[in-house]
């Protein structure tokens, strides 16, 4: 942050921000649940990205020259690892707040991020495009879900890739996700999730090819009790990703 | 991320600094560096330049240890000082008994050509890791302790003794079971006293061992013989620690006498070939193997009863879960100093770690003692155990340390 626009900055906003960092970040807190479920969701993403543009995933930085949008990024829990690989990331949210918080927390890990308070269709509508697209647990809670993926697909260069992830519309789903997350364990806030809102894997995929995406990949990620551990798995019941492509026009 | 400065602008940043150059701090460094050499690894340790040379004690490394030592290209240099154990022989006597009755014995082989624990000189152990941190371009600042440390949102600085401060994502404590940065981190340790101690010293003896270990299960405690290379062997003596005291300090000749008459003329005349000396026995737990930014490692985190001989190889198991949980995480772009990195290696290291420091405890109290009954009980035990060829697999494969979710470092395999 540059010296001259230091003295602007009001110390209770700065400071509250600081306090919402460090609840985002605590592993142990309010945002628990995202913690547990990101390692899985990371190595998914690596090992995706690393396949579809050729490059090993055990050396030091290898998203290296790779453009990376991450919407609904909140306090940065995906943009930081992202950066951290080599990429070039902008993180977007709708919530000033969570960029505020997001900016910050990067700021004291010493990596640059590009956060920026915006939506998916600002961006579209600006014209940006990206290699990876990652569109994390954001459908289930947009209004107008074909539009959205309309919009977020257009971020996409061509033959660049988008990952969705979200909840399935299942009873399982209702009784694990929402009744279980929400109500029993209370991992997550009551009414983070709306049954009616949640998306079957094959209206997603509709979705997704009626914005011109082509599906190459998908899996179901699930939780192990046991290990107290998220896992990649062919049930779909609940939680699922969806890996797609954008062809280049021949 | 090694070349940016710090906001002091002192030193530049590490991402792990390891206090203790004992063989697990440096084992961990050389894990991490050889995995992952875009991090930057730095050690740190009290003790004066060169002390650890003056260390006499040699430790058992069990198979998987071997096969990880291997893996971190040191083997090779450490086989020529090692020496095989190539059998086990387990007794239940008292001292005066002129012939102790064998209710155990092992064939020491895990697979066949491979012995299930070598005898290293813990010199030798420490030389060639140094060897191969240097070679790895690690850092060993020594004869400087840490004086205090401070735990930041993203980073931990550790103010030295000589005013100078590191900046580091990570601190490792592989500082001993005494260890000063666990009581720094505010974490507790649970003790049980034996109101034991352990003679450890080498002796030389006039006939070879072939390789043979002997733990003679003596009233006063467990007195082992460990083979060492050449006509010398290690022994590890328990006793009450005011007996233990008094032996040490005692003339030379009444020492050797005492030793001649608990080891036996078996291996014919012997001579003591450093200065004994007694070690407290305890089992010592902390209660959190890692805090944010920080982890323990090592005796730091479980010192256990040298019984079973698993104080360096439960090292082992830490620094090979520790490095595979930190490179693991960094391949996926994670922060390897945040908490929920470190409890994937606490969960992963803890229950071992209680399961056998309650064995090897139950184990101690139950042969530290002459009460006829109890005797008769182990006796029985230990015999039952010796005509069951699989319970004695079973027990070979556990003192081999090849047991359990084992790290791929100690199966022999790459990070």
């Amino acid at each position: 942050m540059p010296e001259a626009t230091r003295s602007t900055i009001d110390t209770a906003e700065v400071e509250r921000f600081s306090a919402l960092a460090a609840e985002w970040w605590n592993p142990n807190g309010k945002f628990r649940p995202l913690h547990k479920f990101n390692p899985v969701r990371l190595a998914y993403v690596r090992d995706q990205v690393a396949a579809r543009f050729g490059r090993d995933s055990h050396q030091a930085r290898p998203f290296e020259g790779l453009r990376i949008l991450d919407i609904g990024c909140g306090g940065g829990l995906l943009c930081e690892p992202m950066a951290r690989l080599g990429a070039e990331v902008v993180g977007a949210d709708a919530s000033e707040t969570n960029i505020e918080v997001a900016k910050l927390h990067a700021a004291e890990s010493g990596v640059t991020i590009d956060y920026r308070a915006t939506t998916a269709e600002a961006l579209a509508d600006a014209g940006e495009k990206f290699d990876v697209v990652l569109n994390m647990e954001v459908i289930e809670h947009v209004s107008d879900p074909q539009l959205y993926i309309t919009k977020t697909s257009e971020l996409v260069k061509p033959d660049g890739i988008m990952f969705v992830a979200t909840i399935n519309r299942t009873l399982k789903a209702l009784g694990l996700a929402i009744f279980g997350a929400e109500y029993v364990l209370r991992w997550l806030p009551r009414g983070t999730h709306q049954f009616s809102k949640l998306v079957r894997p094959e209206e997603l995929e509709q979705m997704l090819s009626n914005a011109g995406m082509m599906i190459t990949d998908r899996t179901g990620v699930t939780y192990n009790p046991l290990a107290d551990r998220w896992q990649r798995s062919s049930d779909m019941d609940v939680n699922y990703m969806v890996l797609t492509e954008k062809r280049r026009v021949a | 991320m090694g070349e940016t400065e710090t906001a002091t602008g002192m030193h530049p940043t590490l991402d792990v600094l390891i206090a203790g150059a004992g063989y697990v701090g440096l084992a961990a460094a050389v894990s991490l560096k050889q995995a992952r050499p875009n991090l930057a690894v730095a050690i740190v340790d009290a003790a004066p330049k060169d002390a650890w040379k003056r260390d006499t004690r040699a430790s058992a490394v069990a198979a998987a240890a071997c096969r990880m030592l291997s893996q971190l290209g040191c083997w090779n240099e450490i086989l020529p000082e090692a020496q095989p154990i190539t059998d086990m022989v387990i007794t239940d006597s008292r001292t005066a008994d002129p012939v102790r009755p064998v209710y155990l014995t092992f064939d020491g082989e895990v697979a066949p050509g491979e012995p299930f624990a070598h005898m290293v000189a813990n010199k030798v152990m420490n030389g060639t890791l140094r060897r191969r941190a240097a070679e790895l371009g690690i850092d060993i600042i020594e004869g400087v302790a840490v004086q205090a440390f401070e735990t930041g949102i993203a980073s931990v600085t550790i103010h030295l003794a000589d005013s100078t401060s590191l900046n580091a994502r990570l601190l490792v404590a592989a500082d001993g079971v005494n260890s000063r940065l666990r009581d720094m981190a505010g974490i507790k340790a649970v003790r049980w006293e034996y109101g034991q101690s352990g003679i450890v010293c080498t002796v030389a003896h006039e006939r070879p061992h072939n390789g043979r270990a002997e733990e003679h299960f003596l009233p006063a405690g467990p007195f082992a013989i460990l083979p060492l290379k050449g006509n010398r062997s290690s022994i590890v003596w328990t006793e009450r620690t005011e007996d233990a005291e008094r032996l040490v300090n005692s003339d030379e000749l009444v020492f050797e006498t005492e030793l001649e008459h608990r080891f036996g003329l078996q291996l014919g005349e012997l001579r003591v070939e450093d200065k004994p000396r007694a070690w407290p026995l305890g089992l010592t737990l902390a209660r959190d193997f890692v805090a944010p930014r920080f982890a323990l490692a090592g005796d730091a985190a479980h010192g256990i009863h040298p019984i079973a001989g698993q104080g360096l190889n439960l090292g082992f198991k830490d620094v090979a879960a520790l490095a595979e949980t930190l490179v693991e995480a960094d391949r996926l772009g994670q922060d390897i100093g945040a908490l929920d990195v470190l409890q994937r290696y606490q969960i992963w290291r803890r229950f071992d770690t209680v399961q056998m420091g309650v064995t090897t405890d139950v184990l101690n109290r139950l042969f530290s003692n002459d009460f006829g009954p109890v005797r008769a009980m182990r006796d029985f035990g230990l015999g039952l155990v010796d005509r069951m060829p699989r319970l004695k697999s079973y027990f070979i494969r556990q003192a081999s340390g090849l047991e359990g979710d084992m790290p791929r470092l100690l199966r022999g395999e790459a990070i």
